[in-house]
């Protein structure tokens, strides 16, 4: 039977030539299998609308793991579970290509659960032909999602019990219940009246697709006369009279006239245009650098920076790091990253260096500029002998008590609101360190700053603030 | 092209999007975020394709797709990420199909923690996945070579037919470095093999199946092959003050880092200490080691991990010269100050 229906259909291939083995003429499935009748119907649908060339079959893991036997597409075979997203990933390749996903129910209904239903969420322009024939007929026949209550299998010996397995899952209703699919029914192999409506269903879901219209699923009710135990008539009968009523066939979603073809813009830049949009560019201000003639405990300095999360931490290293390297030397930036932040502090680590940098992480630091309490009394011991503390006096009532460091207290916070906003303290400790170190100059700060700050209207502010910390350590200093 | 102070997690995607990568799938994850965050900023921008995926294993699983299209495509994660990626990597490399995968280590096992660690290096060195398969794996250390090797990842997963990982940890990730990055050329690869949905590609088939144990046998073979002439021409290491040394030392990612300003003081000191810093992990610099064990003393593998890379020097090595060991783990970075002791404990 199946050997008949099956013989060269259109779009199949004339030979089976991926099959191993001698024959190459017979499919592989067994008598009275739905999996076949469903094939022809696809390979009918893509020849007629024209697409043969343009489609690719995606094969499921299950009995119909050989799809790509037969049809004369583009073939990929998928993981189980996964041909939604294997879909996905073509079809954005190559959104001209017509994808078809082909899925038994344990592959899709289980094992792939997620993956079906955010391809169906995401409004995916696929289309999906779904094998359910409530059972897992390539294992050898064990219970499937879509197994009816009380049928046995080999994992169900004593029936599906809705105590221990609940309710068999009915795909198109939960597919439904999505905004974005726009095309869902369910059908059944059993007689002509319902192989016809099983047709016109494919090649609608397929023309879906060529219309680029999104996510369309067909579900089929077939047979599985091996997984069932039962011979091939009893088996379609089984589906009209157990299956059916559970399954009920019909159409679940149509809003193929409320739905306007979409399919994403094909765009052609040029290399100079690439390298536009990646923000590359032929040349950066440069304002050459020289610490040879600065006090020795200044020259490469390895910087912590800490506060309060808010406190513009980060951007301050952020500036320092961009402002070295425009001085040409070597620099490297490193965050406290992820939950450590979201406990309320944050700090960073910078190196600004005339060789190139081995370690990026500052343990002994030679910089410290502590934004809070807290972190003034964290990193102050790390700090080398000799080495610069900056500290916001505004936050922190006590100095440090070592002796051994140059320590230059700065209201950063008063001052920053002295200038129109607390944010920009840490443009203040930016000012401050340059004009007690002249590691990097006013000039390149400036130029970092219009690299590092997005909102281009707050930069005159931040100037503003790394002035006043340049002027505050050139009054304490005298 | 100008420096740019740039993390290194965002100089992958720019690499990348240089080196002709089309399609970004991907699932967030601290340390390896901003990637994706780059990815969704800049693939648009170029009339690519980014797509977040609803989980690692989708992801990859998109990738596998795109790839078996003939696209350039990546994704990008951490270690439980990876973890779930694992299944995808194995078909992948089965179907013999070009995937670029980014792994910033983070602390394991389980959920572990966000810290750099290097816990994944067996899982993604060794296969990882079932079968019979490696995969290549570049080590970055600084932001420049996030760019350098994800571009060069393309071109070798490309070349070999093979997934390839760009390997390094959450301080490599997410430091900022100046990193120059090339201007953009043509980048055109021919794949005859790829399902290119036309009539030329119409009889092709990608496939890891083969049901035939004798054919399944020459297809590992085939594999293997090919993973040997991968060790033959494509290992890469990096080498520093190695030419008087007694003692080598080891180590990837932050480690080689650490390992380089240990070196310098060790060397005011006296001590003749150098690094080999393999770039590539698979395959492993197996023939420098051998070449090294023959003139040095001993060797020194430092490793955020509980000795993973270390089994492979030993292997290289078996049992010509000692090989120390010292690690930190749970995402605590060794000190150069700890590696130092360590130097001055073998040498004294
Ligand atoms: C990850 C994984 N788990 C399990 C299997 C074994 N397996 C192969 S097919 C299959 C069930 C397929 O059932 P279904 O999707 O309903 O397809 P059918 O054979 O009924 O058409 C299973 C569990 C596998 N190949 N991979
Ligand atoms: S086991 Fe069932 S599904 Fe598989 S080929 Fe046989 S009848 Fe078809
Ligand atoms: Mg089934």
């Amino acid at each position: 039977m199946a050997k008949d229906i099956l013989r060269k259909p259109k779009g199949f291939n004339d030979v089976y030539f991926n099959k191993p083995g001698a024959d190459k003429e017979n499919t592989h499935y067994c008598p009275g299998c739905g999996h076949g009748v469903v094939h022809k119907l696809i390979a009918e649908a893509l020849e007629d609308f024209g697409v043969a060339d343009r489609a690719i079959m995606i094969s499921p893991v299950g009995c119909s793991v050989f799809v790509y036997y037969y049809f004369a597409t583009g073939n990929v075979q998928a993981a189980h579970g996964r041909a939604p997203a294997v879909a996905t990933g073509l079809k954005r390749a190559n959104p001209d290509s017509i994808v078809i996903s082909y899925q038994g129910d344990g592959d899709l209904g289980a094992i792939g659960g997620n993956n079906i239903l955010q391809a169906a969420n995401r409004g995916e322009n696929i289309t999906v032909i779904f094998v359910n024939n409530a059972i897992y007929g390539m294992t050898g026949g064990q219970m499937a999602p879509t197994t009816l209550v009380g049928q046995r299998t080999m994992t169900t010996p004593y029936g599906r019990s809705v105590e221990n397995e609940g309710y068999p899952i009915k795909i198109c209703e939960l597919l439904a219940s999505l905004e974005s699919p726009a095309y869902l029914e369910r059908t059944a192999i059993t007689d002509v009246k319902n192989i016809m409506k099983t047709r016109l269903a494919i090649r609608k879901a397929i023309k879906v697709q060529i219309d680029n219209k999104g996510f369309s699923l067909v579900e089929i009710l077939s047979a599985c006369p091996s997984g069932w135990r039962m011979t091939p008539r009893k088996a379609k009968e089984w589906i009209t009279t157990n299956m059916m009523p559970y399954f009920k066939p019909g159409v679940y979603k149509d809003v193929l006239n409320e739905r306007k073809p979409y399919a994403p813009a094909k765009l052609n830049l040029s290399l100079d245009e690439i390298d536009e949009k990646l923000g590359l560019k032929e040349e950066a201000p440069s304002f050459p650098g020289d610490m040879s003639g600065l006090k020795e405990n200044h020259r490469n300095p390895r910087i912590k920076v800490a506060g309060f999360g808010g406190q513009g931490v980060l951007m301050l290293g952020n500036v320092l790091a961009e402002a070295g390297m425009l001085q040409g030397y070597e620099v490297s930036w490193l965050p406290s990253y992820g939950p450590e932040m979201r406990g309320g502090t944050a700090n960073c680590q910078v190196h600004i260096d005339e060789d190139k940098i081995g370690s990026p992480v500052v343990s002994d630091s030679t910089v410290l500029i502590a934004m809070n309490k807290p972190s003034l009394d964290k990193f102050v011991p790390d700090v080398v002998p000799g080495g610069v503390v900056l500290y916001n006096t505004s936050m922190i009532d006590q100095a440090p008590r070592r002796k051994d460091l140059e320590i230059i207290p700065v209201p950063a916070s008063e001052i920053a609101d002295a200038t129109g906003d607390l944010k920009v303290a840490n443009m203040v400790m930016i000012g401050a360190y340059l004009e007690t170190t002249k590691v990097v100059s006013k000039e390149a700060v400036f130029a970092a700053l219009d690299i590092a700050i997005k909102h281009k209207g707050f930069i005159p502010m931040n100037q503003k603030a790394i002035e006043q910390g340049i002027e505050h350590v050139r009054k304490i200093k005298g | 092209m100008a420096k740019e102070l740039i993390k290194g997690n965002e100089a992958v995607i720019k690499g990348a999007l240089l080196a002709g990568c089309r399609n970004y799938f991907g699932y967030p994850i601290t340390p390896a975020s901003e990637i994706a965050h780059a990815a969704s900023k800049y693939f648009p921008l170029l009339g690519r394709s980014f797509l977040q995926g609803e989980s690692e294993v989708a992801s990859i699983n998109m990738c596998y797709g795109a790839a078996s299209a003939g696209v350039r495509t990546m994704t990008a994660s951490s270690g439980p990420g990876i973890s779930l990626k694992q299944e995808g990597i194995s078909y992948a490399a089965g179907s013999e199909l070009p995937i670029v995968i980014v792994d910033i280590q983070r602390g394991g096992p389980g959920l572990g923690n966000i810290a750099p660690e290097q816990g994944d290096y067996n899982q993604v060195t060794k296969g990882g996945g079932h079968g019979n398969y490696k995969t290549i794996v570049l080590a970055p250390n600084c932001a420049q070579e996030m760019c350098d090797l994800t571009m060069l990842a393309f071109d070798l997963a490309d070349e070999y037919r093979t997934p390839v990982y760009v390997f390094t940890d959450g301080y490599i990730g997410q430091m900022m470095e100046p990193v120059e990055f090339p201007k953009a050329r043509e980048i055109k690869v021919e794949k005859d093999w790829a399902v290119w949905g036309n009539r030329e590609s119409r009889d092709n088939l990608i496939n890891s199946i083969y049901l035939e144990p004798l054919e399944l046998e020459a297809h590992n073979q085939k594999l293997q092959d090919k993973y040997q002439l991968i060790e033959e021409k494509e290992v890469m290491f990096d080498t520093y003050r190695l030419d008087d040394a007694e003692l080598v030392t080891m180590g990837y990612g932050i480690v080689s880092r650490i390992l380089k300003t240990a070196i310098d003081k060790a060397r005011k000191k006296g001590l003749k200490v150098g690094l080999l810093r393999p770039i590539t992990l698979f395959p492993f610099p197996n023939k420098k080691i051998q070449e090294l064990g023959n003139r040095v003393n001993s060797f020194l593998v430092v490793e955020m991990s509980n000795g993973q890379m270390v089994q492979d020097v030993k292997l290289a090595l078996l049992g010509a010269k000692p090989v120390y060991f010292y690690n930190r783990m749970g995402g605590v970075v060794p000190t150069v100050n700890e590696v130092l002791n360590k130097i001055e404990e073998i040498l004294k």
